[in-house]
C-alpha cells in the first residue's frame, strides 16, 4: 500500500498553480496518470522519486519517503524509473547498464532473456534503436526489485508496432514481478491494455479516478450499448470511410465520418456506441 | 646553424613541460569539484564565481603578475607566513611559477568540463542517482566517462595555454637558469640581445609542438565525435 498526500507550488505556462494529490494505491496495481501537458503529471512522479522537493506525505508500506520534516533521498526509495527518452548510461552496454544498478548476473539474464534482449548484452547502447534502448530501460529500472516503478511516457517516442511489443514486454514484466506501477500516458489504447486504474489530473487536481473504462468512456445515458475496440485499418469506398476494428477477436467493419478518418491511428482504442432510434 | 642546433640549451623548454604538467595535474583535481558545482547549482553564487573564474581570460598578464607577486612576497602577510611557519619562498622560483599558472590557466581547465558537465542528460544522472549510486559514484561513473572529449580538450588547452604564457611568469618568476627561466622567457631574452638564429629555432620548435598537440587533439575529438553520432 502507498500512501500519497502531497501539495506543491508549481510556476506552469498559464502561471502559478498548485500540485495537490492525496491517493493511494494498493500493491500490485498499474495506475495510469493521464491529463493534458502541465497538469503535474511529470512532477507528481519526480516527486515520488525524491528527485523533486514537496510538502506532504509519503508512506510506502510502513516505510516514510516524504513527511514534514524527512525526505528519504532517491538513492534509497528502491524504485524503478523508466524515462521518456532512455537516460540510458551512454558509456556502458547493454548488461553494464543493468549491472550497474545491482550486480546480480542471473537476474540480469532473465530480465534480458525476457525482453529478447540477452543476444545484444556486450553491444553499446548507443547502437541500439529507440525500442531496444528502451527496453533496456525498463530491464534496468527492474534490476533493483523497486517496489514501486514509475514510467514517464515510456512508449511515446516509439512507432505503433515498437509501442504494441514493448505494451506486451510489460505485460510479462508485471505478471511475472507484480511491481506495483505508475504510468503517464496519453495513450488510451495503452492506459486500457496496461494499468487496472487511471487517476486523470487537471491544474494539479485530481478530477477523475477509477477503471479505465469509468475513466475513459464517459457514456451518455441515451446509449444502448457501448464497447470498445481498437482500431485496424481504413479504406475508402465510394464517398464513405470503412474502419475495420477489432472486437474481441472478431473484425468488424464500421463506418466512420471523414474527421474522425483522418484522426484515426492504428491501434487507436475507440468506444462504438449504439444508440435509440426514434422512428 | 648546425653550431647553434648542437650549443642548443633545452633546459628552458623542459622548464616549460614541467611547469604545464604540474599545473595541469593541480589544476585537473581542483577543477572537477569546482566545474561539477558549477554545472549542477542554480545558486545566485554561481555567476560571481563563473566571473571570477574567468577573469584571467580577460586581465592582462601584468596584472595578475603583479598582484600575485604583491601577495605572495615576503611583505604580504601569505608570503611572511610561508617564509616564516613553512620556510618556503613563493616568489621568484619554481613553486611560485606554479602557483601563478593555476591562477593563470584556471578558466582553460574548468570551463570546458563545465560545459561538458552540462551537456550531460540529467535523466541519466538522476537514473544513476534513483539506482542507489551516489553523486561521488555517479560523477566517476558515469559523468567523467561520458565527456572524455571535454577533459581531454581542457588537459590539453590548460597545458598548451600554460606553455605559452609569458606575462605572469616573467613578472613572478623573473629570469632565472633551471629554476624559472621558461621557453617564452628565453625567446624574449635571445630577441633582446639580439641573438635571432637562436630565437628563430627555439620558437620553431615551440609552433611545431604546438601544432602537433593541437591536431592530436582534433583528430582524437573528430574520431570520438563520429563514435558518439549514433546516440540521440
Amino acid at each position: 500500500m502507498i500512501e500519497i498526500d502531497i501539495c506543491k507550488k508549481l510556476l506552469g505556462a498559464k502561471g502559478e498553480m498548485h500540485l495537490d494529490v492525496d491517493f493511494n494505491i494498493k500493491e500490485k496495481d498499474v495506475v495510469a496518470l493521464t491529463g493534458e501537458s502541465g497538469a503535474g503529471k511529470t512532477t507528481l512522479l519526480r516527486i515520488l522519486a525524491g528527485l523533486e522537493k514537496a510538502n506532504g506525505i509519503i508512506k510506502v508500506d510502513d516505510e516514510i519517503w516524504l513527511d514534514n520534516k524527512f525526505s528519504l533521498p532517491p538513492q534509497k526509495r528502491r524504485i524503478g524509473f523508466v524515462f521518456q527518452e532512455y537516460a540510458l548510461f551512454t558509456n556502458m552496454s547493454v548488461e553494464e547498464n543493468l549491472l550497474f544498478v545491482n550486480n546480480d548476473k542471473e537476474f540480469s539474464k532473465k530480465l534480458l532473456k525476457m525482453t529478447n534482449l540477452y543476444e545484444l548484452k556486450n553491444i553499446s547502447v548507443t547502437k541500439l534503436s529507440g525500442g531496444q534502448k528502451q527496453r533496456v530501460s525498463l530491464c534496468r529500472a527492474m534490476m533493483n526489485r523497486p517496489k514501486l516503478l514509475l514510467m514517464d511516457e515510456p512508449l511515446s517516442a516509439l512507432d505503433p508496432n515498437m509501442r504494441t511489443n514493448l505494451q506486451q514486454e510489460i505485460l510479462t514484466l508485471h505478471k511475472e514481478f507484480g511491481t506495483t506501477t505508475i504510468l503517464v500516458s496519453h495513450d488510451i489504447s495503452e492506459i486500457y491494455k496496461l494499468s487496472n486504474r487511471v487517476i486523470k489530473l487537471h491544474f494539479g487536481k485530481i478530477v477523475a479516478d477509477g477503471t479505465p473504462k469509468d475513466v475513459l468512456l464517459q457514456m451518455s445515458g441515451n446509449e444502448k450499448f457501448s464497447f470498445s475496440v481498437e482500431f485496424l485499418e481504413i479504406n475508402r469506398v465510394d464517398m464513405t470511410y470503412i474502419a475495420v476494428v477489432v472486437v474481441g477477436g472478431q473484425l468488424v467493419e464500421v463506418v466512420v465520418n471523414e474527421r474522425e478518418a483522418k484522426e484515426l491511428k492504428v491501434g487507436d482504442m475507440m468506444s462504438i456506441k449504439v444508440k435509440k432510434n426514434h422512428y | 646553424m648546425i653550431e647553434t642546433l648542437q650549443n642548443l640549451n633545452f633546459a628552458p623548454f623542459i622548464l616549460s613541460f614541467k611547469l604545464a604538467a604540474i599545473t595541469t595535474l593541480i589544476l585537473f583535481v581542483i577543477s572537477l569539484p569546482l566545474a561539477w558545482y558549477l554545472s549542477q547549482t542554480s545558486s545566485r553564487a554561481k555567476p560571481f564565481i563563473e566571473a571570477i573564474t574567468a577573469m584571467p581570460i580577460v586581465l592582462p598578464p601584468s596584472v595578475i603578475g603583479f598582484y600575485i607577486l604583491y601577495s605572495l612576497s615576503l611583505n604580504s602577510p601569505i608570503g611572511a607566513f610561508f617564509d616564516e611557519y613553512l620556510g618556503v619562498t613563493l616568489v621568484f622560483n619554481f613553486t611560485g611559477l606554479v602557483i601563478a599558472s593555476c591562477f593563470y590557466s584556471l578558466p582553460f581547465m574548468v570551463q570546458p568540463i563545465q560545459s561538458g558537465f552540462e551537456s550531460l542528460n540529467k535523466n541519466m544522472l538522476e537514473a544513476s542517482y534513483i539506482s542507489g549510486k551516489s553523486k561521488l559514484q555517479t560523477i566517476f561513473r558515469v559523468a567523467l566517462p561520458n565527456i572524455k572529449p571535454s577533459l581531454l580538450t581542457a588537459i590539453i588547452v590548460t597545458f598548451a595555454h600554460t606553455v605559452g604564457e609569458f606575462g605572469v611568469v616573467l613578472m613572478v618568476g623573473g629570469s632565472i637558469p633551471d629554476e624559472t627561466k621558461v621557453a617564452s622567457v628565453a625567446i624574449y631574452e635571445m630577441v633582446e640581445i639580439m641573438d635571432y638564429e637562436s630565437a628563430h629555432i627555439y620558437s620553431a620548435i615551440m609552433i611545431i609542438m604546438s601544432f602537433l598537440v593541437l591536431l592530436s587533439v582534433y583528430i582524437f575529438n573528430q574520431k570520438i565525435n563520429k563514435k558518439f553520432a549514433s546516440f540521440t
